[in-house]
């Protein structure tokens, strides 16, 4: 079975977060790592694969510099990456990436595609959605455990209330949540051997991607403003002379949050 | 010039601080506490490859470089220096030498075990009666045949309670008092009696023993290198392993700086953070400043023993400032946390006491600077028996 894993090179999760005020995006430009949700999929990928046999390729929209932190998934078991790296795709939007991400998936054609729940930085929580759309493919989010027969794959799904066994059709899109497992740490051998492994950087113009349709010209949305979020409201602060839990219980219990 | 970590390099860093945070990190004030070495931990080390980061593929190992090494010393005595020292003397001591002075044959048999960590090794020098001056240690090993019959006592003989491997030193020529009588032997646990462990200030989660040899007997398959050649072995393997220990000084005094700026940007007095008062703000300039020099001088070292370079002066400079700085900043680090580092709630205590260590071991704070001394004045300037005692365990 061929898997794609989507992944994603973020801030490292130290590191303070900072938006450009002049561009309105992420400074990218300190420590970095893969998004820790996405160390989820890879694993799971691999996982699958120890079991079942096939391929675990990597494809990641992100600046050249995010092939250092793809190494981190190769030197846990991936077998190749596919880093689309182009100035005509920076600042580009959720509409833009899954156009993206979705050609690159498209040379890929692989049975499953999985992916992280969310980003670290975006917090979209939707391109996933956006990408099984343009591909036409099924798909299933939020995603706590997941098996395969090589026909269909079958989810089952974190919701609030329990959980929802999911089954669809390969080829499929899923979106797994950190429930799903314990990603292992990369051994050393992989380390030394991932530099060998298969690195492919693409540009728009391989995937036939117009570069008016990436960036912030392929874009449909537009950050016009940024601001600090709004001062904490109403607290209460409560000193601990043993009836502390019982008072946190009736205030949450009064607004109705239990 | 670059002083640009490659990508490996980087990204076994990063393992091996991960590793060190998630795994060791926790646990390492109960283990001080307790007096307890991590069994359970070094398995999980192995399978990573973090027990033969520096040891070729072909001999088990992961292949890395040997700065590699010292980052992962450096990581895994960030999180406990007890993990540090075991890791230290497992590598550098026990499993380069067979390496770098091993016959083929010796090297097939004995290194792959400990690079794939199935077991620890240990390096046997010290003895009650000698430590700085190595060259005058007595344990015997008598002509027997075509082999020898050992006897006598080792000392402080770090993983000895643990070892299944002993690169141990003995004088096969009972004839000369110096270093020139003495032969090195790769020895199996059974080779050796465990006696006692040591009871020390710090390193608790790390095994410090002595040992007794009691006619163990052993074939010419076990003599490392050639007869009466051992104190070169002895020598050359503590020239490799003094930049480890530097690794170790700089990893616990990062520990050390890491809580004392975090502490002083949240612990407030008269109405401001600590970290408001230029007296506390110099301390943490100073601690920064020469945790950076320190880690310079050792990557240096470390660089140049890679490249296959003399590293004897500059290991024993990076060993010597990295030590004493480890010792001198873990104590600031207690200054910045007031009573609060005095106590067992923070972990400074336990760097400051750890931290001692690495001006002692592995040649103690005054023997490198014999060593450098030497370099700048020339060999000429002592005698005999301190030309051994510079470079001894
Ligand atoms: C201040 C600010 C505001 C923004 N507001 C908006 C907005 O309102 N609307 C909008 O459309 N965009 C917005 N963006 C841009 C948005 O962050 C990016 O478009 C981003 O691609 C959205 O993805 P995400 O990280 O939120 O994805 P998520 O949907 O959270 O990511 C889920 C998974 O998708 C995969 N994935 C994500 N990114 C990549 C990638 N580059 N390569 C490979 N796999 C990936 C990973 O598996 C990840 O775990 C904004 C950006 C900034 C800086
Ligand atoms: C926790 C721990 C772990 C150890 N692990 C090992 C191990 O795994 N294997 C091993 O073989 N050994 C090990 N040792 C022993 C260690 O290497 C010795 O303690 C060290 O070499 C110093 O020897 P010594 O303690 O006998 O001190 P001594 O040599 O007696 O020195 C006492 C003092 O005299 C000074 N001195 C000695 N000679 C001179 C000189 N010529 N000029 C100026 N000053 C001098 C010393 O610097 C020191 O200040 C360990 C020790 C400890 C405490």
């Amino acid at each position: 079975m061929k898997i794609a894993v989507c992944v994603k090179q973020v801030p490292d999760a130290t590191a303070a977060k900072r938006i450009d005020p002049e561009t309105k995006r992420l400074d990218r430009s300190g420590e970095a790592a893969l998004n820790a949700t996405d160390l989820n999929a890879v694993e799971e990928a691999i996982r699958l694969k120890e079991a079942q046999g096939g391929e675990v390729v990597l494809v990641s929209l992100g600046p050249e510099r995010a092939l250092e932190s793809l190494r981190k998934a190769l030197a846990m078991g991936a077998d190749r990456a596919v880093l689309v790296a182009d100035e005509a795709a920076a600042g580009s939007d959720l509409v833009a990436t899954s156009r993206i991400l979705a050609a690159a998936l498209e040379r890929e054609q692989a049975d499953l595609v999985l992916f992280g729940q969310a980003s670290s930085d975006g917090d979209g929580a939707v391109l996933w959605a956006a990408v099984a759309d343009r591909l036409r493919r099924p798909l299933i989010s939020q995603v706590a455990a997941l098996t395969t027969d090589g026909s269909t794959v079958t989810g089952k799904r974190q919701t609030e209330h329990g959980y929802d066994t999911i089954s669809a059709p390969l080829p499929a899109v899923v979106a797994v949540s950190d429930a799903i497992n314990e990603p292992r740490y990369p051994s050393l051998k992989g380390i030394m051997g991932a530099k060998s492994k298969p690195q492919e950087t693409l540009s728009l113009a391989d995937l036939g991607v117009d570069a008016a349709e990436a960036g912030e010209a392929g874009s449909r949305t537009t950050v016009l403003a940024l601001g600090p979020p709004p001062a904490r409201g109403e607290s209460l602060k409560i000193e601990d002379d043993g009836s502390a839990a019982q008072k946190i219980l009736d205030y949450l219990v009064e607004r109705r949050l239990l | 010039m670059d002083l640009e970590l490659t990508p490996e390099q980087r990204a076994i860093q990063t393992l091996a601080r991960e590793v060190a945070e998630a795994e060791i990190a926790p646990h390492a004030g109960a283990w001080d506490r307790e007096h307890r070495f991590p069994d359970e931990l070094y398995p999980k080390l192995a399978e990573l490859g973090l027990l033969g980061v520096c040891v070729p593929e072909e001999y088990g190992g992961a292949g890395g470089d040997f700065l590699s090494y010292v980052l992962v010393l450096e990581e895994l005595s960030r999180a406990d220096a007890g993990v540090g020292v075991t890791v230290a003397v497992h590598t550098s001591a026990a499993t380069l030498p067979i390496l770098a002075f091993g016959t083929e044959e010796q090297r097939a048999r004995f290194v792959p075990p400990l690079a794939r960590g199935e077991q620890l090794g240990a390096f046997a020098l010290t003895e009650p009666g000698s430590g700085s001056d190595a060259g005058s240690l007595r344990t015997s090993a008598a002509r027997d045949g075509d082999g020898w019959v050992l006897n006598g006592a080792k000392q402080w003989i770090t993983n000895g309670s643990r070892a299944g491997t002993f690169v141990l030193f003995a004088r096969t020529d009972p004839t000369t008092a110096g270093a020139r009588g003495i032969s090195c032997f790769v020895l199996d646990a059974e080779h050796v009696r465990i006696t006692r462990e040591e009871e020390k200030l710090g390193l608790n989660s790390s095994t410090t023993s002595d040992l007794v040899l009691e006619g163990a007997r052993v074939e010419r398959d076990r003599l490392l290198h050639e007869e009466g050649r051992g104190f070169t072995v002895a020598m050359a393997t503590l020239d490799g392993g003094r930049i480890g220990i530097a690794a170790q000084a700089v990893g616990i005094a990062q520990a050390a700086f890491d809580v004392a700026s975090r502490y002083a940007r949240e612990r407030e007095q008269f109405g401001r953070r600590i970290g408001d008062f230029q007296a506390i703000q110099t301390k943490l300039a100073n601690m920064a400043v020469e945790i950076d020099a320190a880690r310079l001088l050792t990557y240096r070292a470390a660089w140049l023993k890679q490249e296959g370079r003399p590293h004897a002066v500059e290991g024993a400079k990076a060993k010597l400032f990295a030590s004493e700085m480890a010792r001198r900043q873990t104590a600031e680090a207690i200054q910045v946390l007031g009573g609060y580092g005095y106590t067992k709630e923070f972990p400074v205590e336990r760097y400051y006491r750890d931290a001692k260590i690495t001006e002692i071991y592995e040649g103690t704070s005054e023997i490198q600077r014999l060593v450098i001394a030497r370099s700048i004045l020339g060999r000429g300037l002592r005698e005999d028996r301190v030309t051994a005692a510079p470079r001894s365990s």
